[in-house]
């Protein structure tokens, strides 16, 4: 598995597009913080951005990469190596390289403006493991979707339709829901709600570490009480590892049983 | 003629310490050792100086027109029997002393100076500290409160007193103070024609300011900042503030200004920063909001209800995550020449007036006023998104509400 790891993380080290994704993150950062030297106000502009580009590039990213090395794949599969070693190893890959270029194209700008001096550290760091947490999940959810469909453009479609789903279509669902049962207390089904959605609980996560949490008034204090204590922190991080293990379970499964 | 101003002067310091050599100067080895006891023996008009010491004393009471003042900052300590100072007499004036211990109580309001149905008085460079009420004026009219520092330690509401209050008072200036931790930094409640000018009131529990039942003052220059809720302003008429600063007041149940049951205020070049709420308006009527600077407030003007005929005009609205929330449809309220910093219009003309209207409400911040529970959607691509759409064609905020000029640059 490992092998195979290496091998795709090299041949994604030297393609073209991770260093365009490093790049794309690298300037966006600069940029951010040559405009404003506020480290703290900057982590809000990048969560913005991380929050739904990431998952965006992880799942086209998954996919292309998928399709194109369909016919190394099968090559493999003609070696006397297991599936799941084969189909792992890729993901890792992929989802591995993704995440440093993203670490490496943020992290560096925020390192030379003095990020270890500043009290934002720990809200940066928290941005980053959420990026990270994203791309593992929407790099395995590409793979679930690339397997399932032969067809390239249905492959992409879906991908594309779960991002959208993801990043738009549920959180209009989940408003239209909130103003249809306003009469109730609410507050639980919101905390339900925003930990489903990987996206959702990220941004959750992240503006509650910022002081913009009180402007959310007495929903932002329940909040606040659950995701605020270390329990709220864990569960959350476990929600989104879950988000990670069963899409890798699935890809493993599917798999294994698959007819190439 | 002026040789004789000269000579008059050259005596001002002899005849003082003349007063002090007649007996009413107090100090712990002076015939007077007690401020109770000067006072007594004092004659109305008498100046009474206490030197530098430390005084165990409280239930003083001032009974007759005297000027009492402190030299070296004396210190008057209560040991928390309860109330320190009574002035019940006109033309009383207090200077310059320390005073520390004020009892509490559950069932009367100790305060370290109170004075009661007197006018013409002056209580100025006063210093408290450990206090329950500070400075309590009662029922009295055209007094000066000068540059006074109360410093408290409230802890809660419930056990702990305001700085300086007024209750039933009239014409009185509060200027200079700085009042910090305590429950109100400043309470006025059926005080009217109260100037309150470049005082700061800050760190406090409840409100920096308070304000109930108060018609025709005026507050300018003053800063309030870091209170538990900030400055609430209700049930008066005919208000000015001016120039006031509002700053800091964060937390989820905090706002800037809390305008409640007013009428004709004018509330202008005030600075309002980083305010949960900056201004929370309820049922206030003829309210001009002139010149002011709204900046990264998570609310700048938070509409409730039942507010007629306000005039917004020139005011900056920076960098606020909500400039404008109404909880309704109607709107009679004007609009006008202000500068947004979300704006995204554009000025063809160059006359520094945008040529498209902007509309301050955004369709999150009404759903947000329905459905408190949907501001966890905050800063999801899908508000930005119907954000945008309303602002294109607005079905569900206010119609008429737009700013048909606004500015192009920060004024």
């Amino acid at each position: 598995m490992f092998k195979i790891l290496k091998y795709s993380f090299y041949d994604l080290a030297r393609s073209r597009w991770s260093y365009i994704y490093f790049l794309f993150y690298f300037i966006l950062a600069l940029v951010l913080l040559f405009l404003n030297h506020d480290l703290s106000k900057a982590v809000i502009t990048l969560m913005n951005v991380i929050i739904i580009l990431v998952p965006l590039i992880g799942t086209i990213f998954g996919v292309m990469y998928y399709y194109n090395s369909r016919e190394f794949t099968e090559l493999l599969l003609a070696q006397p190596i297991k599936r799941k070693s084969i189909f792992l190893g890729q993901y890792l890959g992929i989802a591995i390289s993704l995440s440093l270029s993203l670490l490496l194209g943020i992290g560096i700008p925020f390192v030379i403006y003095g990020l270890f001096n500043s009290a934002a550290i720990w809200d940066f760091s928290l941005l980053l493991l959420t990026g990270v947490f994203l791309t593992f999940i929407f790099v395995a959810l590409a793979f679930n979707i690339s397997i399932d469909n032969e067809n390239k453009i249905k492959g992409f479609g879906y991908a594309v339709l779960l991002w959208l789903f993801m990043a738009v279509i549920y959180d209009g669902l989940f408003l239209m829901s909130l103003v249809m049962f306003e009469d109730y207390p609410l507050d639980k089904f919101s905390l339900i709600g925003s930990m489903l959605n990987p996206i959702d609980l990220s941004r959750t996560l992240i503006l509650l570490k910022l002081d913009i949490s009180v402007l959310m008034g007495y929903t932002g204090a329940v909040f606040k009480q659950y995701f605020g204590t270390n329990v709220g922190l864990f569960t959350s991080l476990g929600v989104l590892f879950i988000w990670i293990i069963v899409p890798v379970r699935r890809i493993v499964i599917r798999a294994k049983r698959k007819d190439f | 003629m002026h040789l004789k101003i000269f000579s008059l002067l050259l005596t001002l310091p002899l005849s003082l310490s003349l007063l002090v050599a007649n007996g009413t100067g107090v100090c712990e080895k002076c015939p007077i050792k007690s401020i109770q006891e000067a006072i007594d023996q004092a004659s109305a008009g008498d100046t009474i100086f206490i030197q530098k010491g430390i005084y165990k004393e409280s239930n003083i009471l001032v009974d007759k027109p005297l000027v009492i003042i402190g030299e070296d900052f004396p210190t008057i300590d209560g040991e928390d029997r309860g109330e320190i100072i009574r002035i019940v007499s006109d033309s009383v004036t207090i200077d310059g002393v320390f005073i520390v211990n004020v009892g509490t109580s559950y069932t009367s309001d100790h305060a370290a100076i109170r004075v009661v149905k007197s006018s013409h008085f002056v209580i100025q460079n006063v210093v408290l500290e450990k206090l329950f009420f500070g400075i309590f004026i009662e029922k009295s009219q055209e007094g000066k409160i000068y540059h006074n520092k109360i410093i408290g330690d409230a802890q809660d509401e419930y056990n702990s007193g305001n700085g300086i209050h007024l209750w039933y008072s009239k014409k009185i200036s509060i200027s200079k103070n700085t009042v910090q931790n305590v429950r109100d930094g400043i309470y006025l409640e059926f005080a009217d024609s109260i100037t309150v000018v470049g005082n700061i009131s800050r760190d406090n529990l409840r409100y920096g300011l308070h304000f109930m039942f108060s018609n025709n003052d005026v507050y300018n220059d003053n800063v309030f900042e870091n209170n538990g809720a900030g400055v609430a302003v209700m049930f008066s008429k005919h208000i000015s503030m001016y120039n006031n600063q509002f700053r800091d007041n964060w937390g989820t149940a905090s706002f800037g200004l809390l305008l409640k049951e007013i009428n004709d205020l004018e509330i202008e070049h005030n600075l309002f920063e980083s305010n949960t709420i900056a201004i929370s308006v309820e049922g206030a009527n003829r309210v001009n909001y002139l010149n002011n600077e709204f900046k990264s407030n998570g609310w700048a003007i938070k509409v409730r209800g039942a507010c007629y005929t306000n005039l917004f005009k020139g005011n900056s609205f920076l960098n606020n995550s909500f400039d404008v929330s109404y909880n309704s449809r109607i709107n009679d309220n004007l609009f006008e020449g202000n500068y947004w910093s979300n704006y995204s219009g554009y000025d063809l003309d160059k006359d520094g007036v945008g040529d498209v209207p902007y509309r301050p409400v955004k369709l999150f911040s009404y759903i947000v006023n329905r459905t408190p529970e949907a501001i966890v959607l905050m800063r999801s691509l899908f508000i930005d998104i119907i954000d945008f759409s309303e602002k294109v064609s607005p079905v569900f905020t206010p119609d008429e509400l737009v700013d048909k000029h606004p500015l192009m640059n920060v004024l």
